[in-house]
């Protein structure tokens, strides 16, 4: 069972979000970089389906080298090894792409992403890499059970879920509620420093997408308050003034 | 050419989010001399009409084996051979789960450039606003590839009436159930409920709310207003609700028109998956709670004695 985990490495939640260049680019200054979180959950829960049928689990980043601290906490939290593809990760299909080129090599039994990076939040990547590769992708998987060889899972669907069978090999796209993030203890992280990082070369690919600038919402025009003792007046602000219910 | 639009639909009755992406579609189409084509897969008959009236030129019914139980594989495969037959040039899909689990797919049966979480109609050049940085922030991306696909989030494009007489075609295509590697056990939906991700009003509490037993206090003012419900993470983290609920950053972004936050304390992870409503009410007893400060209408008060007025008002409203 070898299992590939795709993974981004994105700003901390808290982080308070700026532009610099005329709003071109995203100001990494004092920013803190980690694992997106649902990438995280799609590392444990490789973890458990290898532990559970002799496998190794794969990390993949498409990344330059900064991303490497938070690939070598990736390794601490019990990957066995992993694989930076050194170019800036730009839009969707050229990161899919890469990866795809990776996993055609290697032949993986299941590949897991996350439901979508908390800072681009594209939430593609699984279903271009099931195009890419031809094989079935499930989007946005609440549980990924390995049962007689294939694959049970709950993927989300608009107002409920729907419980899924499929077979090997596919890619699936981790939710919240998957699993309890893992975190790395100490003997983690003194092998994570031996095992193998293989930095490979990325391959060009047609840029269909470039993001061109950003801009931030506009800030609220203050807040109107209403009286505790009136409250009902809240519903007819929104009814007269707002017309929205 | 032509711009194709998945219709989405659930047995037969249409989502309000295609709606909003066949006029996203027309209004497009208007401005590039194009014609708007909706695709319905499955069987959807008697409503077949309606799509006319939001925007398309034309609608084609795609009925087949393996189509009538959505999967990833059958569906894209439909769209692209759809979008080939029709010579598209771009294919408009809706922001939600299946549309997000069949456009990727199709971009690269396409050979397109694809762009998510699209809020806006694109520039000449192309250029469209997207959600980034979990609504913290927006980015304008430019898709430069010949043909093109766009996932419209659902809310974030009003829909118009058109009154077109739509042709509609029926075709047959019949999917190989050996090219179709999912098998959908069961599919389980809260009936009567209005899903989170499509509700115009959306209720929701917070920690403030003490405990699971207090919620019908909310469930009765989302009944009365026609919302759905929403909590906080710490809320479905404790298995007060279930974790469809909870909304924020590392839950479901909404857009609603109307928020109303009830004992949340606005924490930023939470803004992030609510800060794009078009208007947010804040009811805390805490009068320094940041959510003020996203806010459009506040109440510094205790929800216990706040949340009865708003129930009481709403019945008279609604009489
Ligand atoms: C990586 C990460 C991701 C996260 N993602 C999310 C996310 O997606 N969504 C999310 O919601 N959170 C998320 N969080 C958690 C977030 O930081 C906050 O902890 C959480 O939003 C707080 O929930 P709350 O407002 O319900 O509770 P609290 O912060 O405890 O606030 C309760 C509020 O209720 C008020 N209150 C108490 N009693 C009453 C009363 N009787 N009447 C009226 N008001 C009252 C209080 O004044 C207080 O403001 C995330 C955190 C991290 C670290
Ligand atoms: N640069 C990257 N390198 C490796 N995996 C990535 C990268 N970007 C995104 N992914 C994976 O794709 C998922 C969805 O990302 P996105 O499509 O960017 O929202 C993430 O949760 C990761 O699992």
């Amino acid at each position: 069972m070898r299992i590939l985990v795709c993974m981004s490495v994105v700003p901390d939640t808290t982080s308070k979000i700026t532009f610099k260049d005329s709003n071109t680019k995203f100001n990494t200054d004092g920013v803190q970089f980690i694992i997106n979180p649902y990438d995280e959950l799609a590392l444990t829960k490789a973890l458990e389906i290898a532990e559970s049928n002799n496998g190794t689990v794969t990390v993949i980043n498409v990344g330059l080298a900064d991303a490497e601290p938070s690939i070598r906490k990736a390794l601490a939290i019990g990957a066995n090894d992993a694989i930076r593809v050194n170019t800036e990760p730009k839009d969707a299909l050229f990161v899919a792409t890469q990866i795809a080129k990776i996993a055609k090599e290697n032949n993986y039994d299941l590949i897991l992403t996350g439901r979508e990076s908390i800072d681009y939040n594209g939430g593609l990547i699984c279903g271009l890499l099931g195009e890419l590769l031809d094989i079935p992708s499930i989007n946005v998987a609440t549980k990924i059970e390995l049962q007689n060889g294939k694959i049970i899972a709950l993927r989300d669907i608009d107002g409920g879920h729907e419980e899924l069978e499929c077979t090997l090999p596919c890619v699936i796209s981790a939710q919240k509620e998957l699993c309890e993030p893992r975190i790395p203890n100490m003997r983690g992280i003194m092998s994570a420093r031996s095992k193998p990082l293989v930095i490979v070369e990325s391959i060009s690919e047609n840029d269909y997408a470039e993001y061109v600038s950003f801009e931030l919402p506009e800030p609220k025009q203050g807040v109107r308050m209403i009286d505790a003792a009136n409250a009902g007046e809240l519903l007819d602000l929104l009814r007269n003034e707002k017309k929205l219910i | 050419m032509s711009i194709i639009v998945f219709a989405e639909h659930d047995k037969g009755t249409f989502k309000k989010s295609s709606f909003e992406a066949l006029t996203y579609a027309q209004d497009l189409a208007a401005a590039k001399g194009l014609t708007v084509t909706a695709v319905v897969i499955g069987a959807a008959d008697s409503n077949l009409n309606q799509l006319g009236n939001h925007g398309a030129n034309k609608v084609i019914s795609v009925k087949g084996n393996n189509l009538d139980i959505f999967s990833a594989e059958a569906f894209s495969n439909v769209m692209a051979k759809v979008a080939g037959e029709e010579n598209a040039s771009i294919v408009i899909v809706s922001n939600t789960y299946s549309g997000k689990s069949i456009s990727p797919r199709v971009a690269v049966k396409l050979g397109a450039g694809i762009i998510s979480g699209v809020i806006s109609l694109p520039t000449d050049d192309f250029s469209v606003k997207k959600t980034a940085f979990s609504n913290k922030a927006m980015a304008f991306m430019k898709l430069k590839s010949d043909k093109k696909v766009f996932c419209l989030v659902p809310n974030s494009y009003e829909v118009k009436n058109f009154s077109f007489n739509a042709e509609i075609k029926e075709i047959a295509i019949d999917i190989e159930s050996s090219a179709i590697n999912t098998k959908s056990l069961n599919i389980s939906k809260a009936s009567g409920k209005i899903p989170l991700t499509e509700a115009e009003i959306v209720v929701s509490g917070g920690r403030g709310m003490k405990g699971p037993e207090n919620w019908g206090m909310i469930e009765e003012l989302a009944s009365l207003l026609g919302a759905a419900t929403a909590c906080s993470k710490p809320v479905s983290d404790m298995d007060w609700r279930s974790h469809e609920e909870h909304v924020g950053q590392t839950g479901i972004t909404i857009k609603p028109n109307v928020y109303i936050a009830i004992g949340i304390s606005g924490a930023i992870q939470h803004l992030a998956g609510v800060s794009s409503s078009k208007v947010i009410c804040v009811i805390n007893k805490d009068a320094e709670a940041p959510f003020f400060k996203a806010a459009d209408y506040g109440i510094v008060g205790d929800a216990f004695e706040v949340l009865p007025q708003l129930i009481a008002k709403a019945k008279q409203l609604n009489n």
